[in-house]
């Protein structure tokens, strides 16, 4: 095969070319697949030949039919909020926790997580539910709650054991997500929030195509000061402005990190091209504030405590409220209401 | 295949994001270079490539010959002072701006993996690093069937696997551990990264991701732990800015004085310097590391090859 040095396919080529219904494949995806799912399928040059190619022209035409159900079964979720990060290790799943534990401070509020990180789901072991499993209903699959009023769903659940590796490929990964949605019996939530794995691929785009129809309230982005980390978000941003989805602010993860011992402020990972602020400025993207590096939380979440009641009174959690107050005012709520003191 | 010509082939892996795998690989690649080989950087994290900015050399485009991609070359071998070559590889190159996303399903990453794999013309070299995106998915199934099935079996060493110490982290690092149990990839050894800072202030030590948990981890699957490496942000600010690393006087390393001497410090205090990264990478605290983790990672790799 000669190579091609073409210019990586344009975004919105993916976007307009949304999920289907998968057809049963007599063979596995061959190389330059345009994906069994995609409008595409069976019509695209690389299809010629590919002992799939009948099956996946003749599968019906036309958007997923589950959609219509997953926007049936998301009927009573208020606020929708995607949590991404083009990076990895910048504090997603510990921003989505926070966020958890912040909103269901209220107790008349009901939040749900979905973990849609199906490698390497954190959220259970943050949450303290790591052991729970699913329990399957004629109605449908039932979240774990880790509070009375914080619900969760992880792949972590369904494990047998707690180390296993699950080897997945992109198609199945889409189909595990559809269940999350269409098959959990979410209920009324007032928070439903959707923690990412790093990257724009399969999951970002499911995740979107899924949900797109009950609507996205908007997404969080996650950073962490050096520019290395800013090169990936910048992608990340890109990809939520072609698919349509808002920005409803970034955060700056561990931006300062304060030594117990004599106080003093290291920038550990340095804002050498301005850190998370100077990109919301060029992206035109507001800023949520940014959370120093307190390693109480690296801990809070080892042992899936909320690092709100365990530490109040630390700087951490100041920055923190101060983000869920600007997240709160981006979603057109009462900050005092979500979060009351 | 574009690969007959590489002795060694090594992955560096994690389960988890942002634990520091292409800084690892960068670090590995300057190392090895330093101790005299030649050696490759192939990056496969599609959606965030990261190896481009850590050699500094973004801006650089990938040159297409018959056939196939000329790597990039980040410096050539230097027989007098030692150092082997570098080369590199990344979608980085490709991409016309880079703040671009590439927003690809998985069939899609399959095809790049494999063509990274067949189609880039590396020349003779002692070893390729293989940098790869976190999680136990397309990429990594496509690097691991293409790499069993058309690699040589003394070719293909093994994995480096990179964890922080902390639960949250290790805990989707085993899951790699078992991914590559199942595929029957040698695990060459556990880098815990990131563990401890010290304060430039009042040099205290600080565990701010915890300790100890990358060795607990090898130790529960039997595999070799290789080292701990902590947080200097000066590797940061080298890799960012070109900025050569300076120490106060006093400062050790493996019993390796580390401080830069007065005089010097005096005279150079530009915050640019022109030297090559592998001619600067020496000065960094992290250096001497990461040559006993390098010393570690050949002396296993010895040991498939045999």
């Amino acid at each position: 095969m000669a190579p091609s040095l073409e210019a990586p396919e344009p975004v919105e080529d993916v976007l307009a070319n949304p999920l289907k219904q998968k057809p049963n494949l007599v063979a596995p995806e061959p190389e330059h697949c345009p994906g069994p799912e995609s409008e595409q399928a069976g019509t695209a040059d690389s299809c010629a030949g590919c002992p799939n190619q009948k099956i996946c022209a003749a599968a019906p035409k036309g958007p997923d039919p589950d959609i219509p159900l997953i926007t049936a079964r998301l009927a009573g979720v208020k606020h929708k909020i995607l949590v991404l990060s083009g990076k990895g290790g910048v504090g997603k799943s510990t921003f989505t926790c926070l966020l958890a534990h912040a909103f269901a401070t209220n107790p008349d509020s009901t939040v749900g997580v979905m973990d849609t990180d199906i490698c390497g789901p954190s959220i259970p072991k943050m949450l303290g539910v790591e052991s729970e499993t699913i329990h399957i209903s004629s109605s449908g699959w039932s979240p774990a709650w880790a509070m009375d009023n914080l619900a969760v769903m992880s792949i972590q659940f369904m494990l047998p054991n707690r180390d296993d590796a699950i080897i997945w490929r992109g198609p199945k990964k889409n189909g595990l997500i559809k269940q999350f949605l269409k098959d959990v019996e979410w209920g009324d939530l007032d928070f439903l929030l959707v923690d990412t794995p790093p990257g724009t691929s399969d999951e970002h785009l499911s995740v979107n195509t899924f949900l797109k129809e009950s609507g996205i309230d908007g997404a969080v982005m996650v950073t962490t000061p050096q520019e290395v980390s800013l090169l990936d978000v910048r992608k990340e941003i890109d990809f939520c402005r072609k698919a349509g989805i808002r920005v409803l602010g970034l955060v700056e993860n561990m931006s300062l990190f304060v030594c117990p011992k004599c106080t003093h402020a290291s920038e550990i990972f340095q804002a050498t091209t301005g850190g998370g602020r100077a990109l919301a400025q060029e992206m035109g993207i507001p800023f949520l504030g940014s959370v120093p590096l307190d390693p109480r939380i690296g801990m809070a979440c080892d042992y899936g405590e909320s690092f709100f009641d365990s530490f109040p009174d630390s700087p951490a959690c100041t920055a923190l409220k101060g983000v869920v107050r600007e997240l709160a005012g981006q979603i057109g709520l009462d900050a005092k209401e979500v979060m009351p003191e | 295949m574009s690969l007959s010509k590489v002795k060694h082939i090594v992955l560096v892996l994690s389960g988890k994001g942002g634990v520091g795998k292409s800084s690892v690989t960068t670090q590995l690649a300057l190392s090895l270079s330093l101790a005299g080989h030649s050696v490759g950087v192939l990056d496969v994290d599609l959606t965030g490539p990261s190896i481009p900015r850590m050699f500094a050399i973004e801006d650089a485009k990938v040159t297409q010959a018959p056939g196939g991609w000329l790597p990039i070359t980040v410096h050539e071998a230097d027989q007098a002072a030692g150092f082997g070559s570098l080369r590199v590889m990344s979608l980085g190159f490709l991409l016309p701006r880079r703040g671009d996303a590439v927003v690809w399903r998985g069939p899609k990453k399959t095809a790049m993996v494999r063509q990274f794999l067949s189609d880039v013309f590396w020349d003779e070299l002692d070893y390729l690093l293989i940098d790869t995106p976190p999680g136990t998915s397309d990429e990594h199934i496509s690097l691991a069937e293409t790499l069993l099935q058309k690699a040589r079996p003394d070719q293909l060493a093994g994995a480096v696997v990179v964890t922080t110490p902390q639960a949250v982290a290790t805990a989707d690092v085993r899951k790699e551990l078992n991914f590559c149990a199942k595929t029957g990839i040698r695990v060459l050894g556990v880098v815990e990264n990131m563990c401890g800072f010290v304060c430039p202030n009042c040099s205290e030590c600080t565990n701010i991701f915890m300790s100890g948990g990358g060795e607990v981890m090898a130790n529960d699957f039997g595999v070799r732990f290789l080292g701990r490496v902590p947080i200097d942000p000066q590797f940061l600010v080298l890799i960012e800015t070109g900025k050569r690393p300076r120490y106060p006087e006093g400062t050790a390393v493996n019993g390796q004085d580390m401080s830069t001497p007065v005089q010097e410090s005096n005279g150079a205090q530009d915050t640019k310097d022109a030297a090559l990264l592998v001619h600067k990478y020496p000065d960094c605290s992290l250096a001497p590391i990461f040559k006993s983790i390098t010393a570690d990672v050949i002396s296993e790799v010895q040991i498939t090859g045999r």
